[in-house]
Formats: structure tokens, sequence, C-alpha cells
């Protein structure tokens, strides 16, 4: 049965009539018209649709909107915009850390997370951190190079 | 679709300034006289070109952005030519109602073809400006400078492009006759200069397909069949029709479809009509254990495509082996996707299609429609390396679109879809044997391939190529698979060595029977040709106690092949005559792409564990020569893409099957190389500025597949010959 739900995105509140088990995934992008996170697998494999809960990056595809609770919620949007991007995202773009692109967004907010408890990682460190994060165009290492700049501006 | 945004700077004479080179009158193009690239069969030059009143220019390409960025290098192409700041040049893509027809975006032809047409349509606009120009400032052609767009005289007379263009000024058939700018020229072309999709594509801006949102868009999924050639015997659509959110059931024979308000609703439905669905099986499919010698068993059309005899010094030895390569998935990040809409008899389609015309052309053979009432639009997808399940979610979409006329429906396949009823890169098997004479030459060489098809894309006559038409009440059956051409071939795409031998011959057997379905994957059949080649030449080097350097460079007389193999090794290090310590090998692949693209040498360094299995990849050298570079780092980035897909494919990717249908169907069941996997990579590019620029995306390829494996050779003394180089594999070599 539909449940009013209550969340927290990117910093605004939204009430919703929803059914608790729908994945988060949907609600970002149909309801909230969001496009960061996107639908890889649905199996949690993959790590395209990683978005914030709290401090923690999770896999929106895999997390039903009614196990959310009150933690906040933040996407790719939510951490900065073309205009006023975030550190990471104008590490990705002075690298080119992109081929298609799809899988950016996992990347980017599983670095987040890895940046905002450490923030000087080694290249081990970041290669563990995205190790369940997939790139089929294989962008893996400036996608590395971009998370080591994004740490050395964020520290300087 | 359209991108890049127009700044009005119109007269701050910031670009370029050049001297202008005027049309040559009187030189026409004689009836019969072929055009470079894709000018030839696009010549109307207001096809490439349009002056815009708002200060800014639109040039209008068939090829489109599959994460390579093509857009990007065909803009810097562009605005080169014509001397305008890039801020100013827009470029529409890929669009049935818009842009030439280029066919496919394929074979990394685009820089080839639609640079080479855009280079030429842009050098003949500018050079048509500047005669009127000329005209209407009093002063020669030769006198003028053009600096954006502005064309000026030294006694200081001003006009602009957007001052002399008419309506019908670019109205006739290009020429290509003006002479392009010299290399040394060039101010844009040449350049790393950033990719124009890559910032929406960190900030969550709206870019591909999965994107968009059309007012009163619904979502469609659809129910594929268990198993190939599966027949629906029945379903209660009626239950299905009372869930949640259900706008339309869609059954056509064995198709089967949902239409509901919310993305989630149509999954759902689509799962529940899945497990309630009675199916007839299909033919079992052959034992995946042996399906290299089921394939060599089919029935093949068996072709010499190349046969050398000459004066051959004595034999002493002789050596022969067999490869094999697995089917390969695509295995796109994203699952394909597109959204369509049906109204009044008229069908619009917003797909990642790799063509829009060939795929109307399908569309209007399935849904029985006039071409010209299906309007074909190109908007990114995930990357897709060839054909993957793009094409088909399109006729999905379709379909599903016609069941609730006026509404739009987005359709994305699941993973399970994508990865089952994807067309694979096809299983190949290779058989060479050559001789030496005593001095360690090459003088006989005998090769043979067996490959199915290696293009089943839609645009060909006699069916339709496309999923969802094989499932319809009334089946369309797929086109008879064609041998794909020479000199870029399909299954025998490199398979004719490079290497300068006195005696060879090459066969090619073409197996039309498919047992599993196939089409095009990046390097079509060269993966596996150079991989098979190159992997000889070290046995052969071997058996001649020759250095693998020195033993390739003795049998090429080509230059820019020795040239990249002595970069790469220069750059790897390379130590004539090491030997490995049972552990770390280092080994060489080396190939010209299609063997008239792209050259790229590749050194890979191996760690082999023998009691895991486990093979690590720790650095990959290229070298790589593609002629002209037109962006450096754009360049950079796609062979470092194409050397860890690659390495992906070699060290473990394989399709799995049973009897009954596809077991890869997530990626637990497919794996593909990770973070913690990938090598190091150091890249060499060999600038020609003079030499035309070639394609670069498929060329590492078969040199990663039979580095690695010359690495573990050199390493271990074991020869692996069958694809992938996986732990069971390498761990049943040591037992
Ligand atoms: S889409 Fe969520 S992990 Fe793949
Ligand atoms: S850039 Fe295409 S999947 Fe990572």
């Amino acid at each position: 049965m539909a449940e009013i739900v209550q969340i927290t995105v990117n910093g605004a509140t939204h009430r919703l009539s929803l059914e608790p088990d729908v994945p988060l995934l949907y609600l970002l992008r149909n309801d909230l018209g969001l496009n960061g996170p996107k639908f890889g697998c649905g199996l949690g494999q993959c790590g395209a649709c990683t978005v914030l809960l709290g401090a923690e990056a999770v896999r929106s595809c895999v997390a039903p909107v009614g196990a959310i609770g009150d933690l906040p919620v933040t996407t790719l949007e939510g951490i900065g915009t073309a205009q006023n991007p975030h550190p990471l995202q104008r590490a990705f773009i002075a690298e080119q850390a992109a081929q298609c692109g799809y899988c950016i967004n996992g990347m980017i907010m599983q670095a987040k997370a890895l940046l905002d408890h450490k923030r000087d990682p080694s290249d081990a460190d970041i290669r563990a951190a995205l190790a369940d994060n997939l790139c089929r165009c294989g962008t893996h290492h400036r996608i590395i190079r971009a998370v080591r700049r994004a740490a050395r501006e964020m520290q300087s | 679709m359209t991108v890049g945004l127009t700044r009005r700077r119109f007269g701050q004479g910031l670009g370029a300034v050049v001297l202008a080179f005027s049309l040559r009158p009187g030189l026409a193009v004689a009836e019969g006289e072929h055009l470079p690239g894709s000018l030839d069969k696009n010549r109307a030059l207001d096809g490439w070109i349009r002056i815009d009143r708002d200060g800014g220019v639109t040039v209008f390409a068939g090829k489109v952005e599959l994460g390579q960025g093509i857009l990007t290098a065909l803009r810097q192409i562009a605005a080169e030519e014509l001397d305008i700041d890039l801020e100013r040049l827009r470029i529409v893509s890929g669009d049935t109602t818009q842009t030439p027809n280029e066919g496919f975006t394929s074979g990394s032809q685009s820089i080839e073809q639609s640079g080479a047409a855009l280079r030429l349509a842009a050098a003949e606009a500018r050079a048509i400006l500047l005669d009127l120009a000329a005209a209407r400032l009093g002063a020669s052609a030769e006198r003028l400078t053009v600096a954006d767009g502005v064309i000026s005289t030294p006694e200081g007379g001003r006009t602009s492009y957007w001052e002399l263009v008419g309506p019908d000024t670019f109205r006739r058939d290009a020429t290509a006759r003006a002479a392009p700018k010299p290399a040394d020229a060039h101010k844009l072309v040449g350049k790393s200069l950033q990719r124009i999709d890559i910032p929406a594509k960190v900030t969550g801006g709206a870019i591909y397909v999965q994107d968009m949102r059309l007012p009163g868009m619904l979502f469609g999924r659809v129910v594929r069949p268990p198993s190939y050639g599966a027949r629906l015997l029945g379903i209660d659509e009626a239950a299905f029709r009372r869930m949640p959110g259900v706008v339309a059931i869609a059954r056509d024979g064995s198709f089967l479809g949902v239409v509901a308000a919310r993305e989630e609703q149509a999954i759902a439905v689509r799962n529940a009509m899945r497990d309630a669905a009675r199916w007839q099986n299909g033919p079992a499919l052959p034992d995946a254990a042996r399906i290299h010698d089921h394939l060599k068993s089919l029935p093949a059309r068996s072709e010499v495509i190349s046969e050398k005899q000459g004066p051959v010094a004595a034999a002493v030895q002789g050596l022969s082996a067999s490869y094999t390569r697995p089917y390969l998935a695509h295995a796109s990040i994203g699952p394909s996707c597109a959204l369509a809409r049906s109204d009044g008899g008229r069908l619009d389609l917003w797909t990642h299609t790799q063509g829009v015309f060939p795929l109307r052309r399908d569309l209007a053979a399935a849904l029985a429609m006039p071409e010209d009432r299906i309007a074909v639009h190109h908007v990114q997808g995930s990357g897709c390396y060839g054909q993957n399940g793009a094409d088909d979610v399109a006729l999905d979409a379709a379909l599903l679109a016609r069941a609730v006329p006026g509404r739009a429906v987005k359709v994305q396949w699941m993973r399970d879809d994508e990865f089952a009823w994807e067309p694979f890169g096809p299983a190949m098997g290779m058989s060479v044997s050559a001789d030496l004479a005593a001095d360690g030459g090459i003088v006989d060489w005998r090769y043979e391939v067996w490959s199915n098809t290696h293009s089943t894309r839609p645009g060909r006559p006699g069916g339709v190529a496309l999923l969802a038409a094989w499932h319809l009440d009334r089946p369309l059956a797929p086109p008879p698979p064609e041998i794909i051409p020479r000199p870029s071939g399909g299954g025998d795409r490199n398979a004719i060595p490079l290497y300068d031998l006195p005696q060879q011959r090459v066969t090619h057997h073409f197996i039309p029977e498919m047992p599993l379905r196939v089409s095009a994957l990046r390097t079509l059949g060269a993966f596996a040709n150079v991989f098979a080649i190159e992997s000889f030449m070290d046995e052969l080097a071997a058996a001649a106690g020759a250095d693998p350097v020195e033993f390739r460079i003795r049998h090429l007389r080509d230059g820019r092949a020795r040239d990249v193999i002595n970069a790469a090794a220069a750059k790897a290090g390379w130590k004539p005559g090491r030997h490995g310590d049972g552990t770390h090998g280092q080994g060489l692949g080396f190939a010209r792409y299609k063997n008239h693209a792209s050259y790229v040498a590749i050194i890979a360094d191996v760690a082999v564990d023998r009691a895991s299995g486990v093979i690590r990849l720790e650095k990959v050298v290229a070298a790589v020569d593609s002629g002209q570079i037109i962006n450096p780092d754009g360049l950079a980035n796609q062979i470092e893409g194409g050397i860890i897909q690659a390495a992906s494919w070699t060290l473990k990717e394989q399709v799995g099957f049973d009897r009954k249908g596809i077991t890869s169907r997530d990626w637990d069941s497919y794996p593909i190389l990770r973070f913690t996997e990938v090598p190091e990579i150091a890249v060499e590019l060999l600038d020609r500025p003079n030499e035309p620029p070639l394609g670069v995306g498929e060329a590492a390829g078969g040199p990663v597949a039979a580095a690695i494996a010359n690495a573990v050779a050199q390493a271990t003394g074991k020869r692996l010959r069958d694809l992938p180089l996986v732990p069971a594999r390498v761990k049943a070599a040591f037992a």
C-alpha cells in the first residue's frame, strides 16, 4: 500500500505518496527529475546508481524508500552544479575523466564518501574504494587521477 | 542531438587570422568521380553547413557521439577550416530529419569519413564566402584575411560570413576542390580541447536518452522469452491489466510488454508476467564446452583471401598451432534505452543507435510504415562498443508506444535483458602453420579462420534485424548473414598478416549458421586474428631462437610499423633475450588495424601466480601511429579505454550458456576488469601531421591480447592459446 514518504534530498524535504518498497533510484529519477543516479543493473552490482545516505555511499537501486528514514540523501546534483562544481566535478572535467560517462555518477559519489573520511588517499585506497564500481569504457586511470586531483584541491 | 552554445561575440575578432584561399572557378566534379569520405554520398553542401542568422554556424554530421569524443573532434575540424571561434559552432548529429546519412558510427571510421567530409565542406564554404567578400569589398580573394568569420582587406574593408550569406549560397553540390589548410596552419586541430559533453556528464545534466522526460511520459518494459526461439503459449493478460499503474499490456505473438505510469510498476508487472507466462522452449544450444568444434562442423563458405607464392629458401622446421576466442558481450554499463511517441500515423523515436537511417529502415519494415513517417533522433546512451541492444529497444519502444497513441513511452532494458539478448561478438577459431628457413626467416605461412558474420545490424534488405520483429505473431525473419567485404572484412579482419612473407595462404571459413545471436563488437574479427598471428609470431621467434622484436622487424618492410614496435620497445625498456623467472614476463603484440588504419604496438608486463592461476597485468605500454592527430588527449583516452577493455576480454570474459540458454545474466556471471585489476598504462603517440588522420578506438584490442599471452609464455614457458586466460585455464596449464 502507498504510504506518505518524507525524504530530504539535496537539502529539500519532499513528501510523496509511494509504496515503501520502491527503490530510491526511481523516486530520485522520476519523482524528483534528477539525472545523476543511473540505472545500471538494479542489483547492487555496478554502482551507477550511487548516492550518499548521510555520509555513506549507497546503491539507490536496492535501497527501498521506506528504509531511508531521516538520513539526508545527496545526489550528484547536490554536491555541485555546472556553474558551481564541486572539486570532484571540477577534477573530473580537468582530467577529462569520462568516455560515455554513464558510470561517472557512481565514481564521483563513491569518491566523495572516500574523501569525506580520508582526506589524502593513496592510489591503492582509491582503487579499493572504487573496486565495486564498474566502468566499461576503461576510463579507470583518469578517474583515479581525478580523485587524486580533487583530494589535493580540497586540502589546499 | 545538438550541442555547443553560441556566444554572441560577433566582431570581436578573437579567432585566428588566416590568409584566404579562394575557390578556383571552373573546377566541376567529373561524372562518376568519387569525393572523399562521406561527402561522396552526401554532396549537398548545405546538408553539412549552415551560417545562422544569430551569429552562429551549425554543422550537421551523420556520425554520433558514443562517448568517443567524436563531436568535439568534428567541431575542431569544422571551426578550423571555417576560421571561426569554437563557441560559435553548433553541431547537430544523427537525425533523420536534419543530418546527412553517414550510415553507422562504427569501425573507428568517423574521423576518416565524417571528418574528411566536414573538413572539405567547411573549406569549400569558406572559399565561397571569400569569393563573395572579394566581390563586395572590391579586393582579390588572395588579399583577404579571416578572423572568427570576419573578412578584412589590408585597407580596412570588412564584412562577415553573416552579412554575405544568402539562403542559396550553399545550395550546390560540394566539389571537394577547396584545399583544406595545411597542417602547419592549424590552430584548433591537434589541440587537446576539452570535450563538450563532459561537464553535463559529471554534474547530472540531462544528456542521455535515459534522462529524457516528455510530458505525460509512460514507462515500458518487455518480457523476453526464456531462450532463443522460445514461443509464448499463454498468459492471462487480463490479470496483469489490473496491477497497479498498468496503462496497457501489449501482446503480439511472443512479443509481450507492459506500459505503466511508473517505472517500478512496469518492472513489477514485467517480472510477474515473466514468472506466469508459459513458453514452449526453442531448440537446444550446442555444448558450450565444445563450441569451437561445433562451429567448425557447420557448413561454411570457404575462400582463400590471400595467396602468395614465390621462390623460398629451404624449410628446416615447421610449426603449427590453433587458437580460440569465446563469445564476448558488449556489456554496456547502462542497459539499452529508447523513447518513442506514436501520433496520427507518425512515429518519433529517440535512441542511442549507431545508425539512425539504417534503424529507420528496419523500423519501417517491422511496423509496416513508410520511412518518411518515422523520425529517428540520436541522443547519447551508455557506451556501446558495437551493436548492443540499442536498435532492438528502439523497436520495443515503438511497439509499446503504438499501444498508447499520443503518449511518449520510455523503455530501458533490464540488466538480464541486455546480457541475454544483446548480439555477442562471435566465437572464433584460428589455425596457423608456418615453415622456417635455416636463417630463421619465415618461408611459408598458412592461416585459417572460422567465424560467423560480424554484423547483423539493421538497414539490410531481405528481412528485419530487430529482435522484437522475430517474435511477432507474423514474424519477420532477420536478413541472411553476409560476409563483410574486404579490405576491412569481418571474421577475416586482420587475418592477412602485415608481415612480408614470401609464401602465404589465408583462408576465411564463413559460417552462416549462428547458434548464438551475434553482431559487431569493437574490432570485429581483428581481436582474435591478431591474437593468433601475434602469439604465433612469438612461437616462431622462439623456435628460431630470435628475439620477438627483432623477429618482427625482420619481416616488416613498412617503416611506420617498424617505428611503433621500436617506440614501444624503447618505452617499455625491452631487453632482447630476456627470459622469464617463472612469474614475471614481458610480451609484445603488434598490428595495423584493418591493415589500413592505425598502427599499434603493445608491450605487456605480467605476473603469474601459479597456485591461484591469476594473471596480474602489471603494466601496458602502447605506441600508436594514427596519422595526423586531431585531439591528442581524446586519442589517448580512446587508446587507454581500448587497452583496458581488451585486457578485460583477454583475462576474464566469456559469455556463458548451457543447452537451455544464456547463463551470463549479470555482473557476477559476466565479470569484467575492476579498479583493483587495471594495469598501469603508458601511451606514446607518434604524430604524423602530414598523414591522413585514422581512427584508433579499436586498434589496440588484438595487440593487447597477444602481448598478454606472450608475456605469460615468457614468464612461465607455457603457451596459452584459448581465450580468456582465466585462472582455471592457467592452473590447468601447470597441472
Ligand atoms: S544500478 Fe545500482 S548498483 Fe547497478
Ligand atoms: S565512462 Fe563509460 S562506463 Fe565508464
